[in-house]
Formats: structure tokens, sequence, C-alpha cells
């Protein structure tokens, strides 16, 4: 039988290009599939000096989710992987709108008081290196590097 | 327009629209027939201005109003959820006016119940029933909407009211003077607002030139509780009072406006002069609710 490196799959998704100490974050969004994650963190990168690195076995990461993970890392490069080769690039694109994943930083916002899923708009909002949304309920701005990602039911 | 929540969602049409039928109503060119109908006023803080407004505006077109209010602590903290309370208020009521000191309360308001959602304020968010008669009064006073020259005067960094006729003046052309101490400035993400809008605008920390060629001086209240330094405070709030001194070179047609209520800002003499506004601005919050109500229960187009 042939021997396998530890990390390599099979069949699932690579999420290479994290940034350094952000695979936690990619990882909490992940966690809504059952499926296996691996992760790589402060691996050595020609192009960044330290990034971190997933591995997701048995699951294809749709466009949809791709986009969430755009929101933490938008230098991440997805690979969907087939039989041990990379099959498909999956583009790293920033969703319009982003549902039950930001907390609101705002406590006077409705989502801290009620049971109700969050939603936060991007749209022309963003500038070059930064991501930045808008609460669809208080309609407060802020930062993708200033809210915390918490998956709601 | 199923519902009325913030003044982003407003087209420059359905703004107009609404000006335009509160005019026809208080013309009396036209009156909505509300009879028959019921709107729940539902105020989880007080707000006695805003809710006899709205009580008004409804009664005079024939309609029935039933009234929840409280303060904050009434029945969201004593453990009922805000959605079946509205749920259950729904049952009886054709639209629900909704004010509360959470911010987003009447977005999540309109996505729960089925009838149309009025928000007359929630939190330091939105106010847009206010928003929309400072249009309408400024509007009426200067006969247009467009390239006005427009200053805001005193707390521009909370003063909600501010920002929303900001942003409902944005599309107008307008050019704005904003006129605060340092630490209380016209927020950044409204500042990058008007800059994507094209609005021309300055901030200056002194009323000093301020009314040559000023159409509208729109003055709001300045809080204690903003100040950590209670001389600042005082310091501050004396030298931000409008007064005829002020005045004296003002364009005939300048209107003072305030969202009332005044507390020193504009000091009692100007009362007297052609330039006050601010007690018949208050009325016209009549007109406005009238329209707006008339509007989301279909009793006009
Ligand atoms: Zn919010």
């Amino acid at each position: 039988m042939k021997e396998m490196k530890v990390d390599a799959i099979r069949n699932g998704t690579v999420i290479d290009h994290i940034p350094a100490g952000k695979a936690w974050e990619v990882a909490e969004i992940l966690k809504i599939h059952q499926a296996p994650l691996l992760v790589g963190v402060n691996l050595i990168s020609r192009k960044y000096g330290r990034k971190d690195l997933i591995k997701i076995e048995d699951h294809e990461l749709s466009s949809r989710e791709a986009s969430s993970i755009a929101l933490i890392a938008p230098q991440a490069s997805i690979s969907i992987i087939r039989e041990y080769e990379i099959t498909q690039k999956v583009p790293v694109t920033i969703p319009d709108e982003i549902t039950a994943l930001i907390v609101c930083p705002n406590p006077a916002c409705v989502t801290n008081a009620e049971p109700v899923p969050t939603r936060f708009t991007t749209g022309g909002a963003t500038t070059e290196n930064e991501v930045r949304v808008r609460c669809v309920y208080c309609e407060k701005r802020y930062r993708m590097t200033d809210v915390k990602l918490r998956l709601q039911p | 327009m199923k519902n009325l929540i913030s003044m982003r969602d407003l087209t420059r049409e359905e703004t107009l629209r609404i000006l335009e039928l509160a005019q026809e109503i208080e013309g009396g060119k036209t009156r909505p027939d509300l009879s028959g109908r019921l709107a729940a006023l539902l105020f989880y803080e007080p707000s006695t201005r805003t809710h006899f407004s709205f009580d008004t505006a409804m009664k005079r077109l024939g309609g029935q109003t039933l009234s929840m209010s409280g303060s904050g602590s009434t029945s969201v903290q004593k453990g009922e959820s805000l959605a079946d309370t509205l749920k259950t208020i729904s049952m009886y009521s054709d639209l629900i006016v909704i004010r509360s000191p959470v911010e987003g309360a009447a977005r999540y308001a309109a996505e729960v119940v089925d009838i149309p959602i009025i928000n007359a304020g929630d939190g330091a968010n939105q106010h847009p029933t206010q928003a929309l008669l400072d249009l309408y009064s400024i509007r009426k006073t200067q006969g247009t909407l467009e390239g006005l020259s427009v200053a805001l005067v005193g707390d521009l960094k909370f003063g909600r009211t501010a920002h929303s006729l900001v942003q409902a003046l944005a599309g107008f052309r307008p050019t704005f003077t904003f006129v605060s101490p340092e630490h209380l400035v016209m927020p950044q993400y409204i500042l990058e607002d008007l800059d994507a809008a094209g609005v021309t605008y300055h901030h200056q920390t002194t009323l000093d030139g301020v009314t040559p060629g000023l159409d509208v001086m729109y003055v709001t209240r300045i809080q204690r509780e903003r100040f950590a330094d209670p001389e600042e405070y005082e310091q501050v709030k004396d030298s931000y009072v409008i007064d005829r001194e002020i005045l004296s070179d003002a364009k005939p047609t300048l209107r003072v406006m305030h969202p009332l209520p005044r507390v020193k800002e504009v000091s009692t003499e100007v009362d007297g002069t052609e330039h006050a506004y601010y007690f018949q601005q208050a009325r016209n919050g009549v007109p406005i609710r009238q329209a707006l109500l008339a509007l989301l229960l279909g009793a006009a187009s």
C-alpha cells in the first residue's frame, strides 16, 4: 500500500495562505460541517513569511463558504482536491451579506437583546486592505478587524 | 413602501412623494380616510411629543389608536420577547408605531410581523419621521430642497436628528457647515457617506461667519452628560447660543430650526423674529405622520 504524508488529503479542500494566527477563526467558521479539519499554524511561507493552512477532509467548500472565509483572510487561496490532485481553485470573494456569523459590537443593538441572527452588509464599504461591514439592524459600521465571529444557530 | 424603518431605505422619489402628500393633506386638498383602522403605538421609552403627534395624526384622519408605553424596563426586560409582544399586538391592529432604546428594534419588528411598522426612534440610530418633518419644514420655508446652504449646530456626534437630516438632504446637492465643539464633531462614517455622494461640507468650532448666505440653521442640544469636565460644558454651552446678534447678517429667508425641547441653544429673543421656525416645525410632524400612516395603510398612493 502506498504511504501517505499525514497532511495529504485524498478528497476535500485546502485553504492556504491564511495570515498567521487566523487559522482558528477560519476553523470556527468551518465547524458547521462535521468534516475533520487539519490545522497547520505558523508554517513557513516564501511569500508571506509565516502563514496558516487548513485542510478539510471529504468536504468541498462552496463559493458561499469561501466568501465567509474571505472576510477573515482575503488573501487566502482555496483549492478543491480530488484523488490527491487540485482540481479547482475557488475564488475568494467578499460576499454582499453575511448572516449569523459576526457578533455586533454595539451593546444597544437588537441582535444583542433578542434571539435574532446578525446580518451585515459589505457593499460599497470595502477599501483595499480592510473589509468593512454594516449591521443591517443598528446600521453601525465596523472594520472586520474590530468584530468577533461566532456561529449563530 | 411597506414600512418606514430608516431614511437610508427611502428613495428620493419616495421621500418627495411623502412630502407632497403631507402638503396636500395640510392644505386640505386631500383627506385620506382611516376610519375603522387601528394603529398600535408601542413606546418602550417615553416620548410625549412623538406619541401625541402620531396619536393626533391617526385620529384626525378618522382612525383609532391603542397605546402601550412605559420605561425601557416594562415588557422587554420582564422576559417577554419583543417578537411575542409584537405578534400579539399585530393580532389587534393594522399598523405598529414602535419607539425603543434598542437599536434596530424597528427593523426586527418588520421582520417579525406582517403589518406595516413605523420607526418612531430606535436608540441612537434612526428617527425617520423626525427627519421627514425636518425635510418638510425646510421645503416649506425655502420652496425647495435643492442646493441649499445648511448649518448644523451643537452636538453632531451623538445627535441622531442631525445625522438623519444630513443623510436625508445628501441627495439634494446641499452645502453643509458643521458647527460643534472639537469632541462632538460629525462622525467619520457620515462624512464618508457625504464624500461618496459628492456633498460639500466644512467644519468649524464657532458660529463666526456662519450666517451670511445661509438658508437653514439647524440647532441641536448639547447635553451636559457628554462632557467629562462640567466647567468645559458651561463654557461650550454658552458659545453655541443663537441670538439676534448672530442673526444680524442673515438673509431674510434664513430659518432657525430645532427638534425641541430647547434649553438655551436658541435665545428666546429669536422667537419673535422672522427667522424663528421651531414651533411651526414641531407642528409639521402631524401632516408628515398623517401622510405616512395613509401611505402605509393603503389609504393614499
Ligand atoms: Zn448591530
